[in-house]
C-alpha cells in the first residue's frame, strides 16, 4: 500500500502536529524570559538556571532516578524469572493464578495498585520511604518485563537449551550461556520499559512515599496544580530532549543491526 | 532451577499484588474509626480463632450500602464512564485515520512514522497533560490564535472543564490507539483494495467493505486500551477538570487523602474493578484469540 491519498497526507499531517505541537510549545516557551507563560517576552534560559539552584528540585530527582534504578533491576530480575515460567513451565499448581496475577497489573488503575499498596505497608507497619516505593515500583513493571521477556522466550528454540544440557550443563548453566544472550536484548528493553515507567509514576509514587521520600512527579505535579510555571516548562524540555536523544539513538541502531543482518544473509546466500 | 525461578516471582506477587488486594477487600467491609489505622475491626490472632469469628461478624457491608445512598458515587461512576466511552470514540476517530495513513505510506517511511508515534509514550505522561494547561487557559495559545485570526473576541473557557479533560485523554492515550491499528492495518494486501475498486467500488465503499473488517482487531484492540485506563483515570481530570469534572479515580483519591475514609476507599475501589472486570476479561480472551489465529 504505497499509493498516499490526499486524505491520508492530511491526516498523517494534522495527526503528528497533533502530538507535537503541544510539546514544542512547552519546549519553546522554556526560553522566554517573562514569568507569564502567554507572553514572549524575549530569548532566554533563566529558567533553568533557576531550575538547577532548585534544590527541592534536584533531590525530588536524585530520588527519583534511584528509585527507577533500582525497582527496575529488581523488576527485570523477577520479570525474567516470571517469563521462563510462563514460557517454559506448562503445567504446575497454581499457574492460573500465576498468569493472572501476571496480567492483572497492567490492566489495574493505578489509584487502585497504589491504595491496596499502601494499606499493606500500613498493614505490616513499614515505614513509607524510598524502599516502599521500590516495592511498588517493581511489583508493576516486572508484569511488563515479563510481557516483553515472554514475547521474545517464545520465538526461540528449545532444543538450543536441551543441547546445552545433553552436553553436561546444569539447568543455571544452561540459562547463563544459552538462554540468556539470546534473551538479552528483550531484557535490556524491559529493564528500559521499568526504568521509565519508573520515572513517570506520579499516582502509585503519591500512595506509597512517605515524607521523607518525594519523587519528581509529585514534585511536579504539586507544583503544576497551582498553575502553568517557566521552571517546570524548562524541566519538560529537559526530559524531552533526553527522551528525543535516547528513542532516534535507538532506532537508528535498530535500524544499522537490521541492516546488517540483511547483508549478511545475502552474503551468506551467494 | 525452574522451581525457583517459579517460586520468587509467585511469592513476590502473593504479597504484594494479591495479599494487598485481599486487605483492601477487607477495610472496604470494615468501619471508619478515629484510630491508628483508621478502621475497625483489626484482626487481632493473638486471641485465636475466637479473635478470627468476633473479627469477621464486625465486617459489614454498610459501605457498599452507603456508596448506593450517596448520589455522588453514583454520578461519578456515571460520568466516569460517559467520558471513557466517549474519549475512547474520539480517540478511535483520531487515531484511525493517522494508522491508516501510516500504513499506506511508503515502505521507508514507516520506521520513522512509527518512531514517531512511540517518542510520546515515552516522555512523561504528567508532562503531556500539562502541556495543554498552557494551550487551553483563559489566555493561552489556542484562544490568543483564535482571538487574533478573529474568529471570537472573547476567550473561550476550556481548561477546567470536561471538553479539556476529553483534550487530554485523546491526547496521551492517541499512541495506544494508533499502534494496534497500524500493525493490523500493515499487513494488508494493496490488491485487496484494487480489487475492490476495479469491481466498481468508490474509495469510501472499499474502505468501509476492505479495510475496516481488516483492522478490526487493532481497533478492539485499541479501545480497551484506552478505555480500561481512562475510566480509573486521576491525573487528567484533576489537572484540566474542573471542580464539576466528576471522575472515580480523583473521588477515590479525595475519600482516602483528604476524608481519610480509608473504608469507603476501599469500597469505592473494589466497585471500580467491578466495572472493569468485564472489558479486562473480554480484552484478554480477544488476546488470546488473536495470538492463536498467528
Amino acid at each position: 500500500m504505497t499509493r498516499l491519498t490526499p486524505f491520508n497526507i492530511v491526516s498523517l499531517t494534522l495527526g503528528f502536529a497533533f502530538l507535537y505541537i503541544p510539546m514544542l510549545v512547552l519546549v519553546v516557551y522554556s526560553f522566554n524570559s517573562s514569568k507569564l507563560v502567554t507572553v514572549w517576552a524575549g530569548f532566554s534560559t533563566k529558567w533553568y538556571g533557576e531550575l538547577f539552584r532548585n534544590e527541592a528540585f534536584l533531590e525530588a530527582a536524585w530520588v527519583t532516578v534511584k528509585v527507577g534504578f533500582f525497582s527496575s533491576t529488581l523488576a527485570t530480575i523477577l520479570g525474567t524469572m516470571a517469563a521462563y515460567t510462563l514460557v517454559r513451565r506448562a503445567r504446575f499448581p497454581g499457574r492460573t493464578l500465576f498468569s493472572g496475577m501476571i496480567y492483572a497489573p497492567l490492566v489495574m488503575p493505578e489509584v487502585i495498585t497504589g491504595l491496596s499498596l499502601l494499606l499493606l505497608f500500613i498493614a505490616i507497619g513499614l515505614d513509607r520511604g524510598v524502599l516502599t516505593i521500590v516495592l511498588a515500583h517493581t511489583t508493576f513493571s516486572m508484569c511488563y518485563v515479563s510481557v516483553v521477556v515472554s514475547s521474545r522466550l517464545v520465538t526461540f528454540n528449545q532444543s538450543l537449551e536441551e543441547a546445552a544440557l545433553d552436553l553436561g550443563c546444569t539447568p543455571f548453566e544452561a540459562f547463563r550461556a544459552v538462554t540468556l544472550p539470546i534473551i538479552l536484548p528483550a531484557v535490556a528493553a524491559g529493564w528500559l520499559l521499568a526504568f521509565t515507567l519508573s520515572l513517570d509514576d506520579l499516582v502509585i509514587a503519591s500512595f506509597t512515599a512517605g515524607p521523607s521520600a518525594t519523587t519528581l512527579p509529585i514534585k511536579v505535579f504539586s507544583s503544576v496544580r497551582l498553575g502553568v510555571s517557566p521552571e517546570i516548562n524548562a524541566l519538560s524540555t529537559i526530559i524531552i530532549g533526553l527522551v528525543t536523544i535516547g528513542v532516534v539513538t535507538a532506532s537508528l541502531v535498530s535500524k544499522r543491526a537490521i541492516s546488517r543482518r540483511a547483508a549478511e544473509e545475502r552474503a551468506a546466500e551467494t | 532451577m525452574k522451581r525457583v525461578f517459579t517460586a520468587i516471582p509467585y511469592l513476590w506477587l502473593l504479597g504484594l499484588f494479591l495479599v494487598p488486594f485481599l486487605i483492601v477487600l477487607k477495610i472496604s467491609l470494615s468501619d471508619a474509626a478515629i484510630a491508628i489505622p483508621p478502621y475497625m475491626p483489626t484482626l487481632d490472632l493473638s486471641e485465636g480463632w475466637a479473635g478470627l469469628t468476633s473479627f469477621l461478624s464486625e465486617l459489614d457491608m454498610e459501605n457498599f450500602v452507603f456508596l448506593t445512598e450517596d448520589d455522588l458515587y453514583w454520578k461519578a461512576y456515571l460520568s466516569s464512564l460517559k467520558i471513557a466511552v466517549l474519549s475512547t470514540l474520539l480517540t478511535l476517530a483520531v487515531g484511525l485515520p493517522i494508522a491508516y495513513g501510516m500504513a499506506r505510506a511508503p515502505e521507508d517511511w514507516r520506521p520513522t512514522l512509527m518512531m514517531l508515534v512511540i517518542l510520546p509514550f515515552w516522555t512523561s505522561f504528567l508532562i503531556r497533560v500539562y502541556a495543554w494547561m498552557g494551550i487551553l487557559s483563559n489566555e493561552g495559545l489556542l484562544n490568543q490564535l483564535l482571538i487574533s485570526i478573529g474568529l471570537i473576541s472573547d476567550p473561550l473557557v476550556i481548561l477546567n472543564t470536561n471538553t479539556a479533560v476529553y483534550i487530554g485523554i485523546v491526547y496521551t492515550y492517541l499512541p495506544f490507539m494508533i499502534l494496534p491499528i497500524y500493525a493490523s492495518l500493515e499487513r494488508m494486501d494493496p490488491s485487496l483494495l484494487e480489487a475492490a475498486e476495479d469491481l466498481g467500488c468508490s474509495r469510501l465503499t472499499a474502505f468501509w467493505i476492505v479495510t475496516l473488517p481488516l483492522a478490526r482487531p487493532g481497533v478492539i484492540a485499541g479501545c480497551f486500551l484506552v478505555f480500561i485506563p481512562a475510566m480509573g483515570e486521576f491525573v487528567i481530570p484533576s489537572l484540566l477538570g474542573g471542580s464539576s469534572t466528576l471522575m472515580i479515580g480523583k473521588v477515590l483519591w479525595e475519600e482516602f487523602f483528604s476524608n481519610r475514609d480509608w473504608p469507603v476507599a476501599g469500597a469505592v475501589a473494589i466497585i471500580l474493578l467491578l466495572i472493569l472486570i468485564v472489558p479486562i476479561v473480554l480484552f484478554q480472551r480477544q488476546q488470546a484469540k488473536a495470538e492463536a489465529g498467528h
